[in-house]
């Protein structure tokens, strides 16, 4: 109990500390958001349940107004907006994520994990972005997939990390990653 | 860490958290579906007028938070310039523009702890099936604690890359930087065993 409570607790402050590094992830030159990544690695390094309640934690701190998210956003304007979307989807993504690491054995977990993240945090991610979208800003779902297509890529890159990050983790402290 | 909480006392922040919520709740499911140009115009000018009353640092504080949501909005409005009408488009933009700022607005105006106890409160009757929540008041201040203290571990990890590498850091930096919250939580975990453990209180 209180590992679980304290696992959770670290990996929801490191979603945070991935989102408040701007500069962390400057992959092939290209400055993206980290914030995503934590998100995945809670899902691939927790597991299903352990994962969605950390980022589910994280969102919390935000709702009640710590300008957590990438870039210092925060407060409950973040859950309104045009973006909101990603975040209602951020805990789905993190189980989904997490599911597919327990559940598919048999393989590298870096395979594993990075098949999930690639599912949970970009394709489920993404279905939830384009809602979020299409509610708020009045967009019809093919106009909702164009304006984010072009983000596609990166966090596509971003899964294939989270993969192998998790396996990289897991070979440094076996006992720790609990989607094995 | 700072919160967003305005610091200046306000007669915003004597309202009472959990009003100033429900308030929020009220106008999001009234405007969401409106899309009267005068309503929403009109909702627009009233949330400015808030702002006002509560002086000049409020209205540039919200000002300044509405920032990068303008960029998106821009892209909205050229959007709706090249497929549909213009006023179809500054609707949408206005209510998106109403939402935002009005829920900022509780966030300003309403202290961490008086969040917090709006939770609290939301999530007690939870305690009916079985959820421990003193296990969730603990986690949320465990995590405000350590997002300084992981955050202070993350700057340092950054140093070192580069003070043995000239290349930009890489993802590799996010191995050590979770083994670091892997083995934080670890020793957390037996001091809070230590302690007598997070049983539930009754």
């Amino acid at each position: 109990m209180e590992r679980s409570l304290t696992m959770v607790a670290l990996f929801a402050a490191l979603i945070a500390v991935l989102g408040l590094f701007p500069s962390f992830m400057l992959f092939t030159g290209v400055p993206i958001s980290a914030q995503s990544l934590g998100v995945m690695l809670c899902g691939a390094v927790l597991g299903a349940r352990r994962g969605a309640l950390a980022v589910l934690l994280f969102l919390a701190l935000v709702a009640l107004g710590l300008p957590l998210l990438a870039g210092g956003r925060g407060g409950l304007g973040a859950f309104v907006g045009p973006t909101a979307g990603f975040l209602y989807g951020f805990p789905v993504a993190a189980f989904v994520t997490g599911w597919i690491a327990e559940h598919w054995r048999g393989v590298d977990l870096s395979v594993s994990a990075g098949a999930g993240a690639l599912i949970g945090g970009v394709l489920v991610l993404y279905a939830f972005g384009a809602v979020g979208m299409m509610l708020v800003v009045d967009l019809s779902p093919p106009e909702a997939v164009a304006a984010l297509g072009a983000f596609i890529p990166g966090d596509m890159i971003k899964a294939v990390v989270a993969g192998l990050v998790t396996g990289a983790i897991y070979r440094a402290r076996p006992g720790f990653v609990m989607t094995r | 860490m700072l919160a967003m909480t305005l610091e200046h006392r306000s007669w915003l922040h004597r309202v009472p958290a959990g009003a100033k919520m429900a308030a929020m709740t009220v106008a999001m499911v009234v405007l969401l579906p409106v899309s009267d140009p005068a309503i929403i115009a009109a909702a627009v000018a009233v949330t400015g007028a808030l702002y006002a009353t509560l002086g000049r640092i409020a209205l540039a504080r919200g000002a300044r938070l509405l920032r990068p949501l303008l960029l998106v909005l821009a892209l909205i409005m050229a959007w709706h310039l090249v497929t549909r009408s213009p006023a179809e488009g500054a609707v949408i933009c206005l209510r998106i523009l109403a939402l935002v700022a009005l829920a900022n607005l509780v966030t300003l105006t309403t202290r961490l702890d008086d969040m917090t106890a709006v939770l609290e409160w939301v999530l007690h009757p939870l305690r009916r099936i079985g959820v421990n929540t003193a296990a969730i008041s603990l986690a949320l201040a465990l995590v405000i604690r350590c997002i300084p203290v992981l955050s202070q571990k993350g700057a340092a990890l950054l140093d070192a890359w580069r003070a043995r590498s000239p290349r930009r850091t890489g993802y590799q930096i996010a191995v050590p930087l979770a083994l670091l919250a892997l083995d934080d939580a670890e020793h957390l975990a037996d001091a809070l065993r230590a302690r007598g453990g997070v049983a539930r209180p009754d």
